[in-house]
């Protein structure tokens, strides 16, 4: 198949130009020669059916970071027909370069100049058709964030796939694609005529303004990273977001999940009773239960991300990695780490995934091994229910407190103990971009984007999981379930000497075990454990059974043992260290068990 | 002539001209890259606490660096 990649460095609006072209149908596709996944989708021109690949955004195709290796790889391996190179137009006294590399590669290419509106607003003055003829490549002017110019870089790319590379007017049939021979060789052969190249083509065709006109950067910037002020106003701002995700999603949540559960009753058991009363039970409160759950959690997952977009488009994020560096510094991390566990609060698989921008191996292993501890929105799921079933109100929200205080100790002491093992000397230079109002648009797809990957993570592990704990807790069959008879039950009574110093029976045993496949299940786990499908009723059940510090106990372990399986598994894939994932297991656990311990013997203690 | 003086001991507000880069090839890169070039004009735009990163601009682009970084920029006397 016909290929188009998309080629920029970070902070383009790349992605967001892919999602214009595509209507954000990507799929994330496995590419010969390469350990990480690209998004791709497919596109139609003319008829023809073409494959369009977002490469991961690079600095220069020389640059030794994984992510430029991997484009470098992928050039290498794949023939592709095209090459849209996507330069911000703004910063063309430096981004010029890569197009030049991509020209000097003789790659087939159209060059896109995104952020146009921008580029304006600043004061830079682009005469494209210059620029075109002295690159010798076209040159498209749009803003893909309000869709700007989206039909001329069609038909650029149209234009372009028809003609063969050379100039003249006859319409040839563009030569058969063939991937890029001597990559390296070839770009460092002749890497002294990129600066005198790009100073001649802005010369010829860009005019920068005087002076810098971004006046409410540079206001907004003078309170946001004021020295005082900063840190302050940003946690001031997280608080404030985060306790809207809950206002919203949570009712959301509950909403969903009634209607699930009703769905079920209603729809499904009708149609099940023909069926044995075993695969009834598995269908229905395996099956479908545990696929409510999930369904049921997307919702503030999504929010999640809306909320994490908006902070980030508005280049809010970057500035929060220069607030929060020097102190990261010293933790043996940097700003990067921190905003890195700030979107592990949501889920820790992109989180660690996140870490690809990471060069040195020790930063990088260091910031997987903290990124765990972020109570991430699964975790903050069974919290609330816990928090409702054991305090009022208010306490609840001190409790939930207390938890985020947690997590936040909890990934401070790991650094503290382990920055000497993963020792790292990654200079860290970050591009703050301006200040910039996200649209609806833009953050949706990107939400929705973020969902589809995090849907796509954790439904085999759950899926697989609440199966599974619905056989543990029915078999062998005939047993009473969840009984200690049944296989769970005996479970919880094998691991009843190592989890009962911290107050947790075999009931919440079990609940644990599976919370190391998800959290997500942990609740649905509970839910078949104490037989009560109703919230209310299962809050009260419990309540009935474990003490309050048995339950902080096993809030405490569920925040800081293994978040999820899919966690593990990335973390796995990312290090390609079995003995590292061994590692950040076995601390999680030992750190859980510990901090568990001292709570609840503390509070045995003192009363 | 002064000798170079490294970019960490620019003045907030004050601005200055590259005069070389001493880093290794790898950060070298990403510093032409992000536009830390020979030649042209960076700016100090404000210098974190608890020796905390250097916010400059140089061109049209705003980045943040650690001190330690920075310091393998010279600036032009």
């Amino acid at each position: 198949m016909n290929t188009i990649a998309l080629l920029g460095m970070p902070n383009t609006g790349k992605s967001t130009l892919f999602n214009q072209l595509t209507g954000s149908h990507a799929q994330i596709g496995n590419w010969p020669g390469l350990t990480v996944d690209l998004m791709q989708a497919q596109l139609r021109i003319e008829g023809q059916t073409l494959q369009l690949v977002d490469l991961p955004g690079i600095y220069d195709l020389r640059g030794h970071s994984e992510d430029e290796a991997v484009v470098r790889r992928f050039l290498e391996a794949t023939p592709v027909n095209l090459v849209l190179v996507v330069l911000n137009a703004s910063q063309l006294d430096r981004q010029l370069r890569l197009a030049l590399q991509v020209q000097q590669l003789q790659l087939p290419a159209v060059v896109v100049l995104n952020m146009a509106d921008e580029a304006r607003r600043f004061g830079v003055s682009i005469d494209s058709e210059a620029l075109s003829r002295q690159l010798g490549l076209p040159v498209v002017l749009m803003s893909a964030k309000y869709g700007r110019g989206l039909a001329a870089v069609q038909q650029a790319v149209r234009q372009r796939l028809l003609t063969s590379s050379s100039n003249d007017l006859r319409l040839e049939p563009a030569p058969v694609p063939v991937p890029v021979q001597q990559l390296e060789a070839r770009l460092a052969a002749r890497e002294a005529e990129l600066e005198p190249a790009q100073a001649a083509l802005l010369e010829a065709a860009v005019q920068l303004p005087a002076q810098w006109r971004d006046r409410w950067t540079r206001r907004l910037d003078a309170v946001l990273l004021h020295p005082l002020l900063g840190l302050p106003l940003f946690f001031a701002a997280m608080a404030l977001i985060f306790q809207l995700i809950y206002a919203i999603g949570v009712p959301i949540q509950e909403g969903l999940g009634a209607l699930l559960d009703a769905i079920g009753k209603q729809l499904i058991q009708p149609l099940l009773t023909p069926l044995p009363t075993f695969l009834q039970g598995f269908l229905l409160e395996g099956l479908w239960q545990g696929l409510g759950t999930v369904a049921a959690f997307l919702p503030v997952i999504a929010l999640f991300f809306l909320a994490m977009g908006v902070v980030e488009d508005s280049g809010y994020l970057s500035r929060a990695a220069y607030l929060m560096d020097a102190f990261m510094e010293r933790l043996g991390l940097d700003g990067r780490s921190f905003v890195l566990s700030l979107m592990g609060f949501g889920c820790n698989v992109p989180a660690i995934l996140g870490t690809r921008v990471m060069r040195d191996r020790g930063l990088r292993l260091l910031s997987m091994l903290v990124i765990p501890f972020s109570l991430c929105s699964a975790r903050l799921n069974v919290f609330l229910f816990m928090a409702a079933a054991f305090f009022p109100a208010r306490q609840g929200a001190l409790v939930i407190f207390g938890l985020y205080l947690m997590s936040f100790v909890a990934a401070v002491l790991t650094a503290l103990v382990f920055k000497g093992r993963f020792p790292s000397s990654e200079p860290l230079v970050l591009e703050l971009p301006p200040y910039r109002l996200p649209t609806l648009p833009q953050v949706l797809s990107r939400a929705w984007a973020e969902v589809k990957h995090f849907w796509f993570w954790s439904r085999r592990f759950i899926i697989f999981g609440v199966v599974a704990v619905w056989l543990l807790n029915n078999l062998p069959l005939g047993v009473e379930p969840a009984s200690s008879l049944s296989l769970s039950g005996r479970l919880g009574t094998l691991l009843a000497p190592v989890l009962d110093p911290i107050g947790i029976n075999p009931n919440l045993t079990v609940a644990l075990l599976f919370g190391f496949i998800a959290k997500e299940i942990v609740l649905g786990g509970l839910a078949v454990i104490y037989g009560q499908a109703d919230p209310v009723a299962l809050g009260q059940a419990i309540a009935a059974d474990v003490s309050w510090p048995q339950a902080v106990s096993f809030m405490l372990f569920t925040l800081l043992y293994t978040p999820c399986l899919s966690t593990v598994a990335v973390i796995r894939s990312e290090s390609k260290q079995l003995g590292f994932t061994a590692l950040s297991v076995g601390w999680s656990l030992l750190l859980a068990w510990l901090t568990s311990l001292v709570f609840f013997q503390g509070v045995r203690l003192l009363g | 002539m002064r000798t170079d003086r490294p970019l960490t001991d620019l003045r907030p507000g004050a601005t200055a001209v590259v005069a070389s880069l001493t880093a290794d090839p790898g950060l070298r890169q990403r510093l032409e890259a992000l536009g830390l070039r020979p030649g042209q004009p960076v700016q100090m735009l404000r210098r974190g606490w608890w020796s905390g990163p250097l916010h400059v601009r140089v061109g049209m682009t705003e980045l943040m660096m650690r001190r330690r970084d920075a310091a393998c920029v010279a600036l032009a006397a």
